[in-house]
Formats: structure tokens, C-alpha cells, sequence
């Protein structure tokens, strides 16, 4: 029989506490005023003209925005994941397409470096992405091989003291802009996913070529084109891990950069919902701000549940990932980020489309922000991994 | 920011699921369906000190958190809705008000032994015509020297059938509406009191919900809780931490129904393969265990900003809101992957689905806690 429970001494003190430190709340309000002073401005310009932001790329460098989860030694901020998607939500909630761009920089090209490159090559490269204003780019997926990137054919052959490269990478974030590609390619033809291995390329390698930029629904502000690899070649130094590793390698960091998407999504819900109840609380209809309407009150009720879930999770996910899961834990930090991600992209398209609703046919003009995140928003749910691939990563860890 | 259990606290969450398994989920199929009030389950739980969690042990408590409370309503509703709300109702809607606005005298008598379990103890405020709109409530209470005389009728109420101590709302003056509520401790056999029988519900239906009737009900001045007319804020500000108690009371019936199902999944086979092996399926269960996880967190903030002194109106409600909903989306998740087997009471998930259904409802229905919400963001933020 169990026995009678007793006040345990300082169970107060015990582990559940969300406030943040004083370095997070510096950190959140410096990003959120570079933000709004240095990001907003001319924002709905560069959707239009699919400008990239380059003149605060290197200011965000400066800041330390893009390296980071660096260590301090290579240059980077050496901040821990929550403080990353902090950051990345104070970007997005003025500027999704800034915010992808920093989070590619960060998560799917340093991450994978520090965490699988030798000393040389971290030495080599880290310190000019985290602190030199470089920004980084990742070449996983192909034109046939997306969800299934075990299928991806680009191939890598070693030939002495280099890898030559061939092949074609597809919707390549910061193509063109990046001064480094971390890419998978294929070493073995007959491994399947075990004959993949990921590498670190140059943009300045011979037979590296970025071809022409997408145009897309959202995110134009961010710079989407293909990679072409033809006899490219880079040093042997440039593989990240070992050979055969680059699935393993790929995976591990969409673990990690899936929290930067769902950062990504918070910062836009949260901009949608400002947007709502401003624009609700200013415009009359049937003699009262529409803020009085029960039925707007509510949609806006919603959101705001829903953004409270989307954060929790996020930063929920956030922490686990810096924290080493017990045995019977499993893998707990990849199925928390592939939660936060799907449920953060997912309620973010909902926030979007109800404060759309909200500004009626205002909200379906380019002169309110809100049409702008509704067409960015869209592809929260499909890049970094579908919501379907989400799914199935939480279900193969439940039925593990 | 952190946000893993301490030590102290996993102890705490083992030892209430080893009670709620051995004790409570023996008997949470027949009392659902007799209605029967557990009360030997109250008695057990006040011993292990489940019924006053976040009271001090100078009344009786166990001297714990709004967080140690909420792992207490999860666990035992993991097993059995019914017994949750009963623990629910006990500790956030008569213990807490009383440590919160009640005297020292009335802490001692009354407070001790609801939070250690010799006495049961429920709430009052709902009438025939005053739901959400408590405000418009009818029950007066008339002073008549030393004493109050109350008259009126309350429905609802939840231990109602076998409470010892009822915490009563009614109005000094009906006409000042809201601002002559006023709250009173009264043990229910005060001549004057009584209740009804068991009612028959959907769900949780053994938490001795009726009807109670006060005729020249005389209540001495000094059982009181708070001041003429502090009624109405004595109530909104109970429900509010109310609430956290049932959104821990639907994270703990989701979490049940969700495990039923994960396990009916993995040995129901169709097509010659287990359900779990179809990506319906899978997906069902993806969204069951994100939607779970985000509830649990929502209702664990709203604990930490109660236990932090913060206002906590707008946590309470968003995790209140989220997490019924949730409950209704997940137990009804889990009985469809049952299939026909779901829809009978050879299985537990017809009963949670059943449970499900009041917390969207009591405590402030989804739609109060939208009305709640969405006033703090767009008039107070």
C-alpha cells in the first residue's frame, strides 16, 4: 500500500519554472528593437521586388544572430536552443523571410558543422558564418527526391585528396547568397540511405553553379534557387562525419533546425494576432470597433490559445534538445521538435487566415501586413519536413 | 526557463498512480455506472493527503504546489473522471477560497479537517437561472441579528449529495446584482439545508452531483467568508484556479484514453497487419500525443504563474479552454480506433469519452473562458 504523502522539503524549488533569465529577456528585447527599426522598414518593398535583405545580413552577423549555437571559440554566440528560437520568433514576427534566412544560416549549415566537422574545417568555416557576416545554405533535397530524401541521386566520388560532385539540389534556401553548402550526396549507389554522405561546399568551387531563383507564393524576400554540381570538386577534408553517415547526419540536424520553423511560425502567429486586435479594436461596423463582436472576440480568443500552445511547445522542445534524455526517454528530444513544428506551422496557417478574415477585404489588400503572412505562413507547414513527415516521426517514436 | 519534475515531484506523480491504479481504477467502471458517490476513495485520499494538496500542513494539507496539485488531479483522472472532479472540487473551490479569504478561526474550523479529508466539502454558486451569468444569481441571505437567514436553490452541484460542508453563495441585496453576493461556510446539517438525490449524468457520474434548497436557512455571521457583497470576487477568483484543476482533470482523461488506444492499436489487427501499421492511424495518435503535451504545458504554466503570485486569468483560462478541447478531440480519437469495440463498455474509452464531454462545460464553459481571453488581449495587453 502506498504511504501518506509528506511535504518533500524545497519541492518548490523543483524543476518547472518558465520564466526566462535575465540574458534571454536582454537578448529578446535587443533582437525585437533591430527588429523593428532595422528589419521593418522597407520590408513590404522587398516582398514585392523578391529583394533579399542583404544590407542586414551583415548587422545581423554583427549581432551574432548567425552563428548563434557556435561555440564562443569559433566565433559563435554560443547561446543555448532556447535562446535561439527567441531570437528567430522576435525576426519572423516582423519578417519571415529574414528569419528563414537566419535560421538556414544557423541550424541546417552551422549546426551540422560544428557538430560533424573536423577541427580544420570548424576552425576554417565557423568563425566566417557566426561572425563575418557569411551566410549559410543546405542542399538535401532534389526534384524527385523530397520527403524521401534517402532516394536523393546527386552523387559524390572520391578522387585523391578530393570529392567530385554531380548532381542537382532543388529549392535551396539562401542559393546564390551563401558562402557555404552543407550537402548530401551519395557515395555508395548501392547503400540506399547508408550510401549517403554529407559534405561542406564552397560557393567558389569549381563546378558549383546556382541557377535561377524560384518565385514563389511567400517568403519572396528570401532567396529560394536550385544547385548545380557538375565535376565539382572540394578538398577530402570537406566531409562532414564519415562516409556513409549523411543520412544519420541530414536527419539529426532537421531534428534541430525543425525548432528554428516552429520559432518561425510562433513569430508570425504572434504578428498575425497583433495585427488582429489592432485592426479590430480601429475599425467600426455597426457602430462599435468590431472588437466588440462576439464572434471576433472569439476567433481572436483562439488565436491567442493557440499561439500559448504553440510557444510552450516550442520552447519545450527547445529545452530538451540541450538536455541529454535518459534511456527510457529515448530520443525525446526529436519527437518534442517534431511536435512544435507541426502544431507551431500548423496553428500559425489557422492565426493567418482568421486575422485575414478579421480585416475583411482590407486583409485581402498587399498595403496590410496581413497578406503578406498569410502567403509566408504557407510554407511553414511543408518545408523543413511536411506536417506529414512530422506526424510520422512522433508515431515511429510512440510505437517504438 | 526549465521544465522537467523534480525529484520530490515524480515521487509524488509515482505514488498517486500507484494509489489511483491499486485503489481508484477497480472501481471506476461500476461507480460510473451505479453513480454510487465513492466516498471510501475520499476518506483514502484525504490519508495520503490528496484532498487539501496545496494547503498548508498547519490545516491539514499536504503543504505542496499548485503544480504537485495539478500531477494529483491528472493521475487520479488518468483512472477515473469521476474521482478527479471530486478531488477537484474539494481542493480548488472550497479549500482554497477559505485559506484565501477566510479568518484564522474559520481556517481552523473549517479548513483543517476539508484538507485532510474528515470532511467533504462543495461549491455553491449555480442556480436554475444563473449559470454563466453567476452575477444574476437569486439565493438571498438576509440578516437577522448575529445571523444570516438564507433562502434559495442551487443546482449542480458536484459532491453535492454527500458534502459535509457547502461554501454557499447568495445575495445580501439582489438589487445591487453582482455586488451583494456574499459567501458563506455552512455545514450541511444546519436545519434548513437539503439536497437532492444522485442525478444520472453523461459522464462523471458519480461525483454526487444534485440540487440544493435553503429554507430560513440560519448561518451564524461569523461563517461568513469575506465581506457583504465580496461574494462575486471570492467566486471568480476561485474558479480561476478552478480551472486549472479541470484542465489537469482533461489532460488526465486524455492521457488515459490516449495509452488505451496507443495499446489497441499495437494488438488489433486488420488487413492482416496491426492498426498501428496504417498511417491513419499513426497520424491519430501523432496529434493525440502533440495536442496532450501542449495541454500538459499550458496547465502547468497556469500552475507556476498561480504558485509565483502572478496573475494567472489569462493562463488558467487558455489552458482550461485548450485542454477540454483537447480532452473531447483525443478521447473521441481514441474510440473511433477502437471501432465498434469503443462504442461498447467491454472498453474504458466509451467512459472517457463520456468524462470528456463536462470540462468543456463546468468551471466556466469554453465560452466563458474565450470571453475571458479575449478581453485580457484586447483590452488589457
Amino acid at each position: 500500500m502506498v504511504t501518506t504523502l509528506t511535504a518533500p522539503p524545497a519541492a518548490s524549488a523543483g524543476g518547472v519554472d518558465f520564466s526566462l533569465s535575465e540574458d534571454q529577456e536582454l537578448l529578446v528585447e535587443q533582437v525585437r528593437r533591430f527588429a523593428e527599426e532595422r528589419i521593418l522598414p522597407g520590408v513590404e518593398e522587398r516582398d514585392r521586388e523578391h529583394r533579399f535583405p542583404s544590407e542586414v545580413v551583415a548587422e545581423l552577423g554583427e549581432l551574432g544572430l548567425l552563428g548563434m549555437l557556435v561555440e564562443e571559440e569559433y566565433g559563435g554566440a554560443g547561446v543555448d536552443p532556447l535562446t535561439y528560437v527567441l531570437a528567430i520568433e522576435e525576426i519572423a514576427r516582423i519578417c519571415p523571410s529574414t528569419a528563414v534566412t537566419v535560421s538556414v544560416t544557423n541550424s541546417v549549415c552551422c549546426w551540422p558543422i560544428a557538430h560533424y566537422g573536423d577541427e580544420r574545417l570548424k576552425r576554417a568555416v565557423l568563425p566566417r558564418l557566426a561572425a563575418g557576416g557569411e551566410i549559410g545554405g543546405f542542399g538535401l533535397t532534389e526534384p524527385g527526391s523530397g520527403s524521401d530524401a534517402g532516394s536523393l541521386r546527386t552523387s559524390a566520388r572520391r578522387d585523391g585528396d578530393s570529392w567530385v560532385l554531380n548532381g542537382e539540389k532543388a529549392w535551396i534556401t539562401n542559393a546564390g547568397f551563401a558562402s557555404w553548402y552543407v550537402v548530401v550526396a551519395r557515395t555508395d549507389p548501392q547503400a540506399g540511405k547508408r550510401g549517403l554522405s554529407a559534405f561542406v561546399v564552397p560557393a567558389d568551387a569549381a563546378g558549383f553553379a546556382v541557377g535561377k531563383p524560384e518565385e514563389k507564393l511567400g517568403l519572396r524576400a528570401s532567396r529560394t534557387a536550385p544547385l548545380h554540381f557538375t565535376d565539382c570538386r572540394i578538398p577530402a577534408g570537406n566531409l562532414l562525419g564519415a562516409e556513409g553517415q549523411g543520412f544519420k547526419i541530414a536527419l539529426a540536424t532537421l531534428d534541430h533546425s525543425r525548432l528554428g520553423i516552429a520559432a518561425q511560425a510562433v513569430g508570425i502567429h504572434r504578428r498575425a494576432l497583433e495585427l488582429a486586435v489592432a485592426y479590430a479594436r480601429d475599425r467600426s461596423q455597426f457602430g462599435v470597433p468590431i472588437a466588440q463582436h462576439q464572434a471576433i472576440q472569439f476567433k481572436i480568443a483562439q488565436m491567442s490559445t493557440e499561439l500559448a500552445a504553440a510557444r510552450a511547445l516550442t520552447h519545450f522542445a527547445a529545452l530538451a534538445s540541450a538536455a541529454p534524455a535518459s534511456a527510457a526517454q529515448g530520443d525525446r528530444a526529436g519527437r518534442l521538435a517534431a511536435e512544435a513544428k507541426v502544431y507551431a506551422s500548423e496553428a500559425a496557417n489557422r492565426a493567418c487566415a482568421e486575422s485575414l478574415q478579421i480585416h475583411g477585404g482590407n486583409g485581402f489588400h498587399q498595403d496590410y501586413q496581413i497578406s503578406r503572412l498569410y502567403r509566408d505562413v504557407r510554407v511553414t507547414t511543408i518545408y523543413e519536413g511536411t506536417s506529414e513527415m512530422q506526424r510520422l516521426v512522433i508515431a515511429r517514436h510512440l510505437l517504438r | 526557463m526549465e521544465i522537467e519534475l523534480s525529484d520530490e515531484q515524480k515521487l509524488l506523480r509515482e505514488t498517486v498512480r500507484r494509489f489511483a491504479e491499486e485503489v481508484v481504477q477497480p472501481r471506476a467502471k461500476e461507480i460510473d455506472e451505479t453513480g454510487e458517490f465513492p466516498r471510501a476513495f475520499f476518506d483514502q485520499a484525504g490519508e495520503l493527503g490528496l484532498t487539501g494538496v496545496a494547503m498548508p500542513e498547519e490545516y491539514g494539507g499536504a503543504g505542496m504546489d499548485t503544480l504537485a496539485y495539478c500531477l494529483v488531479i491528472e493521475e487520479v483522472s488518468r483512472v477515473c473522471a469521476t474521482s478527479g472532479v471530486i478531488l477537484s472540487v474539494n481542493n480548488s473551490l472550497v479549500c482554497d477560497p477559505i485559506l484565501k479569504f477566510g479568518s484564522e478561526e474559520q481556517k481552523r474550523e473549517f479548513l483543517t479537517p476539508l484538507a485532510s479529508g474528515k470532511k467533504l466539502g462543495c461549491f455553491a454558486l449555480t442556480e436554475p437561472g444563473a449559470g454563466s451569468d453567476a452575477a444574476g444569481l437569486r439565493s438571498t441571505a438576509r440578516r437577522d441579528g448575529d445571523d444570516y437567514v438564507l433562502n434559495g436553490n442551487k443546482v449542480f452541484i458536484t459532491n453535492g449529495t454527500d458534502a459535509d460542508v457547502a461554501l454557499v453563495f447568495a445575495s445580501v441585496d439582489l438589487a445591487q446584482k453582482h455586488k451583494g453576493i456574499t459567501a458563506f461556510l455552512v455545514p450541511t446539517d444546519t436545519p434548513g439545508y437539503s439536497h437532492g438525490m444522485h442525478e444520472f449524468k453523461l459522464g462523471v457520474n458519480a461525483s454526487g452531483t444534485t440540487e440544493l434548497a435553503f429554507e430560513d436557512m440560519r448561518v451564524p455571521a461569523r461563517q461568513r467568508l469575506g465581506g457583504d457583497g465580496e461574494g462575486f470576487k471570492i467566486a471568480m477568483s476561485t474558479l480561476d484556479g478552478g480551472r486549472i484543476g479541470i484542465a489537469a482533470q482533461a489532460l488526465g482523461i486524455a492521457q488515459g484514453a490516449f495509452e488505451e488506444a496507443l495499446a489497441y492499436a499495437q494488438q488489433r489487427e486488420q488487413f492482416g497487419k496491426h492498426l498501428s501499421d496504417f498511417q491513419a492511424i499513426q497520424f491519430y495518435l501523432a496529434d493525440m500525443a502533440t495536442e496532450i503535451d501542449a495541454a500538459r504545458l499550458l496547465t502547468w504554466k497556469a500552475a507556476w504563474a498561480k504558485d509565483g503570485q502572478k496573475r494567472f486569468t489569462l493562463e488558467a483560462a487558455h489552458a482550461k479552454l485548450f485542454a477540454s478541447e483537447m480532452a473531447q478531440r483525443v478521447t473521441n480519437k481514441a474510440l473511433q480506433i477502437h471501432g465498434g469495440y469503443g462504442y461498447t463498455k467491454e472498453y474504458n474509452v466509451e467512459r472517457y469519452f463520456r468524462d470528456a464531454r463536462i470540462t468543456e462545460i463546468y468551471e466556466g464553459t469554453s465560452e466563458i473562458q474565450k470571453m475571458v481571453i479575449a478581453d485580457w488581449v484586447i483590452n488589457r495587453a
